[in-house]
């Protein structure tokens, strides 16, 4: 072997340029693997967007329906429970909706599309329970100025009837909204934006 | 010395490979000349399927909402002209018959035709949907030069018109075989047509077969360029490390 | 592992605070820039990297399948099937596998047959060549088992003639079959044990084997197309005069074979993932059916030979001790190859022209079990073949024994390198 009258600028660049595009080689092969962990088309097609007749749904009275799997709270709206929303403004952690838990046309002090009804995906933002409905205007145990809301067992989080947190409990944000649009006047398509809305 | 008996070796192992790769195919089917690339004969292909096959067959591996992607359909152009179960957009394409009552009008179950193509080959299939014929003793009135004794009944006949066998001359001591099929009565295509309608047919089924292959084939050769580039700098490389060996 | 070399003291603390309790880098250097090869290995060298290679792909795109397979007999089918369609790039990552799987067995055979050629299997390489025939054991079993996975008509019945053979076995050859497939058939019980064998147990005895195979390569180092042995010509420094370090001077050459390698894999994978019927038949596209057998049943392609002497053997038993002896055979080659002189290319004529008919002997007989079966020809050439491959180890040993050979003078030094 002699090493003598090796060209090492050349050797270097030659080293340094396969090993680059291997290396691009070697991630793009592992983006694959890594895409497959995506939701499968089956779970797509299970998690599709459903529809939910409000029409049987009385006023006040909250009902549950599933997509992907998840709770979604429909939920039709006293005029009173709906006029004490601002005046809880203080005592909420995000009474503005400025944190992105909701759609750009649900970003309102009512978070929905109609006043009245409020769709919204019931798991708590704290760990994951799903909270209970508190509809009435009454002091409750667990608060005495509850002015209707949601209640989580897991660990006593406690959100108002748009789902906005309180101040001074576990859960960081306000529950999801999910997109959805009135299909007509007694049915949601949960899961799809309004045309035209983001 | 050694080297040409060597390379010698490799010629005949090659040409046996490739015999053998030869002898696996062949018998006297008509080519499907199938291009699942052409979006228009698939759109073709789906509709004669939906309209002529999918009343009796499934498709269980095939969703919808897949055709719909892949055969530049709308949601709604699928819902209204493929998806006429009321199955949801998501779900795949099951036929409305009860396979139960199929297995009693027809004696088994009409198969699923996911992976017909894939098992059966296009040609086979292309073939086989244009071989049919009558035989007053079969108990559907129709058999196949394809598949003898086949249990399905014609579907197509409408647009093919029936064919009548002419039958070659009897050996002695053997039933007589079928030589050829001719058209006894015109159906609503011409020939040339209903051969379009069968090769869109297969195309489309043939796609179900694995809807994967226009992705496949899309990326192959982006892997292929990729790796010529990386395998021509590997020996740069090792023609630049081997300088040293003498 | 070459030579106990004085112990390795990197330069930077913490490596050298490492290495003082594990020295990972000092083996890792002993078998890299510290092994060297014979500087003269031509094409047929590439394979032994391009296996691992292909062992490498075998386990990661098995891992990520395991992910989505259902091992049932109710619903493996369909898993397989949601594999290719519904799990995001799920067809890539399966025909990476199916393809991996053919393709392991073309380097493997080709490996086999550079040690043929080049008397890789003589002393001192006696042990080395025993456990790679050990790990392609392994393979066959791998193989057989991840065949029978997707649970086509292919698989079944490709299971059940598996299966069968060791009824064939005297007295508690029946009981022996359904203890294997915990079942009358195979079934259920039959596919979960061999997904278990399949995705844990060989694979760990594979990869086992596989580090004992390389492990004992190190130590008696590469044999080369000279067939020299190059630690018998030495520097003053004590390195070969005819080795080079494996790193850099294999590494880039294999880089390059690897290249080569993944070229010819991903025009399979990407245009002909089925190979003509070949690596994917057919028939296992047909969900298993234990009431109706394919027209054409037959192995995968790799296991033709011997499913060939299988069918043409008039005798069930005989059939099966035909297979298995040939198999086992190859075990037995340092011993029944007795001449001294290595490579082929200073071997005596009939060394050459007897490996040739072996190796003929052997794809033709694939092409016979690959085949119909129906033409009675088929049955007589298969019976002369399988004749031919065994009377290459009955020749080998006479012709060596009996030192009819006539070698030509092996050079001292290796001769030629590309």
């Amino acid at each position: 072997m002699a090493n003598e009258g090796v060209d090492h600028g050349r050797r270097r660049f030659l080293t340094a340029t396969t090993a680059v595009i291997g290396g691009v080689g070697v991630v793009a092969a592992a983006v694959p693997f890594i895409e497959s962990w995506e939701p499968s088309a089956r779970a797509l097609s299970a998690g599709a967007p459903v529809t939910a007749d409000i029409s049987k749904i009385e006023l006040g009275q909250m009902v549950r329906f599933a997509w992907r799997g998840l709770p979604v709270f429909v939920a039709n709206r006293t005029k009173e429970q709906l006029a004490d929303l601002p005046s809880l403004d203080p005592r909420l952690r995000d009474p503005k909706c400025e944190e992105d838990q909701q759609p750009s046309y649900c970003k309102n002090t009512w978070r929905s599309i109609k006043p009245e009804w409020l769709v919204m995906i019931g798991i708590c933002t704290h760990l994951g329970c799903v909270p209970d409905y508190y509809g009435e205007i009454r002091p409750e145990p667990f608060d005495a100025h509850w002015k209707g809301g949601y209640f989580c067992p897991c660990h006593k989080s406690r959100y108002d009837v748009s789902g906005r947190v309180f101040q001074g409990v576990p859960a960081p944000l306000n529950m999801v909204i999910p997109p959805y649009h009135f299909i007509d006047d007694t049915h949601v398509r949960i899961g799809v934006s309004p045309k035209g809305a983001a | 010395m050694t080297k040409p008996i060597f390379r010698s070796w490799v010629l005949a192992l090659g040409l046996l490979t490739a015999t053998a790769a030869l002898g696996a195919e062949g018998d006297a089917l008509d080519a499907a000349h199938t291009n699942i690339h052409d979006v228009a004969a698939m759109q073709r292909g789906a509709r004669t399927f939906f309209n002529y096959c999918a009343g009796c067959h499934s498709l269980q591996y095939m969703r919808y909402s897949r055709i719909a992607q892949d055969l530049d359909l709308s949601e709604a152009q699928v819902m209204a002209n493929l998806d006429t179960t009321g199955d949801k957009f998501g779900d795949p394409a099951i036929s409305a018959m009860p396979a139960a009552d199929a297995a009693k009008w027809f004696g088994k179950a009409p198969p699923d035709l996911s992976l017909e193509v894939a098992a059966k080959g296009p040609d086979w299939v292309y073939t086989y949907l244009k071989s049919f014929y009558l035989d007053p003793t079969r108990p559907t009135g129709w058999n196949n030069t394809v598949f003898p004794n086949v249990s399905m009944p014609f579907p197509l006949w409408e647009l093919q018109g029936v064919q009548t066998p002419v039958y070659a001359p009897a050996q002695p001591g053997h039933d007589p075989q079928v030589e050829k099929l001719q058209i006894s009565q015109p159906g609503l295509q011409t020939p040339a047509q209903y051969d379009r309608t069968i090769r869109d047919l297969t195309t489309f089924l043939q796609y179900v077969s694995e809807p994967a292959a226009l992705q496949r084939e899309r990326i192959g050769v982006w892997v292929l360029l990729y790796l010529a580039v990386f395998t021509f700098l590997a020996l740069l490389l090792k023609r630049e490390y081997w300088k040293d060996v003498h | 592992m070459a030579a106990a070399h004085d112990a390795y003291k990197p330069d930077n603390k913490v490596l050298a605070w490492i290495e003082e309790r594990l020295p990972i880098i000092g083996f890792m250097r002993s078998a890299t820039t510290d092994y060297y090869a014979p500087k003269n290995f031509n094409v047929m060298y590439y394979f032994g990297s391009l296996a691992l290679l292909v062992l490498v792909n075998q386990i990661v795109t098995g891992i990520f399948l395991t992910m989505n397979f259902n091992p049932s007999a109710a619903g493996a089918f369909a898993s397989v099937q949601y594999i290719m369609r519904d799990v995001e790039w799920g067809w890539l990552i399966r025909y990476m596998h199916t393809t991996g799987a053919s393709l392991f067995f073309v380097v493997v055979y080709l490996h086999m047959f550079r040690a043929l050629m080049y008397g890789s299997y003589k002393k001192p390489r006696e042990l080395l060549w025993i456990l790679g025939m050990f790990v392609y054991l392994a393979l066959m079993a791998e193989a057989f088992m991840g065949y029978v996975l997707p649970w086509g008509q292919m698989s079944f019945w490709g299971a059940k003639v598996i299966i069968s053979l060791f009824g064939a076995v005297p007295v508690i050859g029946n009981k022996l079959v359904e203890w294997i497939m915990g079942d009358f058939l195979p079934a259920d019980a039959t596919l979960n044990r061999f997904f278990a064998l399949h995705v844990i147990a060989l694979p760990l005895v594979l990869l086992m084997l596989v580090v004992l195979h390389l492990w004992a390569l190190h130590e008696v180092g590469s044999n080369n197309p000279d067939g020299v042995e190059i630690k018998e010509s030495k520097d003053a420094a004590g390195r070969p005069l005819d080795g080079i370090p494996f790193h850099p001077y294999y590494t880039v050459k294999d880089l390059f074979g690897v290249g080569v390698f993944l070229l010819i894999a991903a025009f399979i994978i990407f245009y002909q993932p089925t190979f003509f019927g070949f690596f994917l038949e057919h028939d296992n596209f047909v969900p298993a059916n234990n009431l109706v057998t394919p027209a054409a049943i037959h192995p995968v392609w790799y296991f033709m030979p011997f499913y060939a002497m299988l069918r043409v053997i008039p005798s069930k038993g005989l059939g099966v001790i035909t297979l298995f002896s040939a198999i086992a055979l190859l075990f037995f080659m340092p011993w029944i190859d007795r001449g001294k002189v290595k490579s082929w290319r200073y071997r005596g004529a009939g060394y050459k022209v007897a490996l040739g008919l072996f190796a003929l002997a052997f794809i033709w007989l694939g092409k016979i079990g690959g085949g119909e079966g129906t033409w009675i020809g088929d049955t007589y050439i298969g019976r002369a073949l399988t004749g031919v491959y065994f009377a290459f180890f009955i020749f080998l040993w006479a012709y060596t024994y009996f030192g009819w050979e006539k070698t030509k003078p092996v050079p001292l030094r290796v001769t030629t390198h590309d």
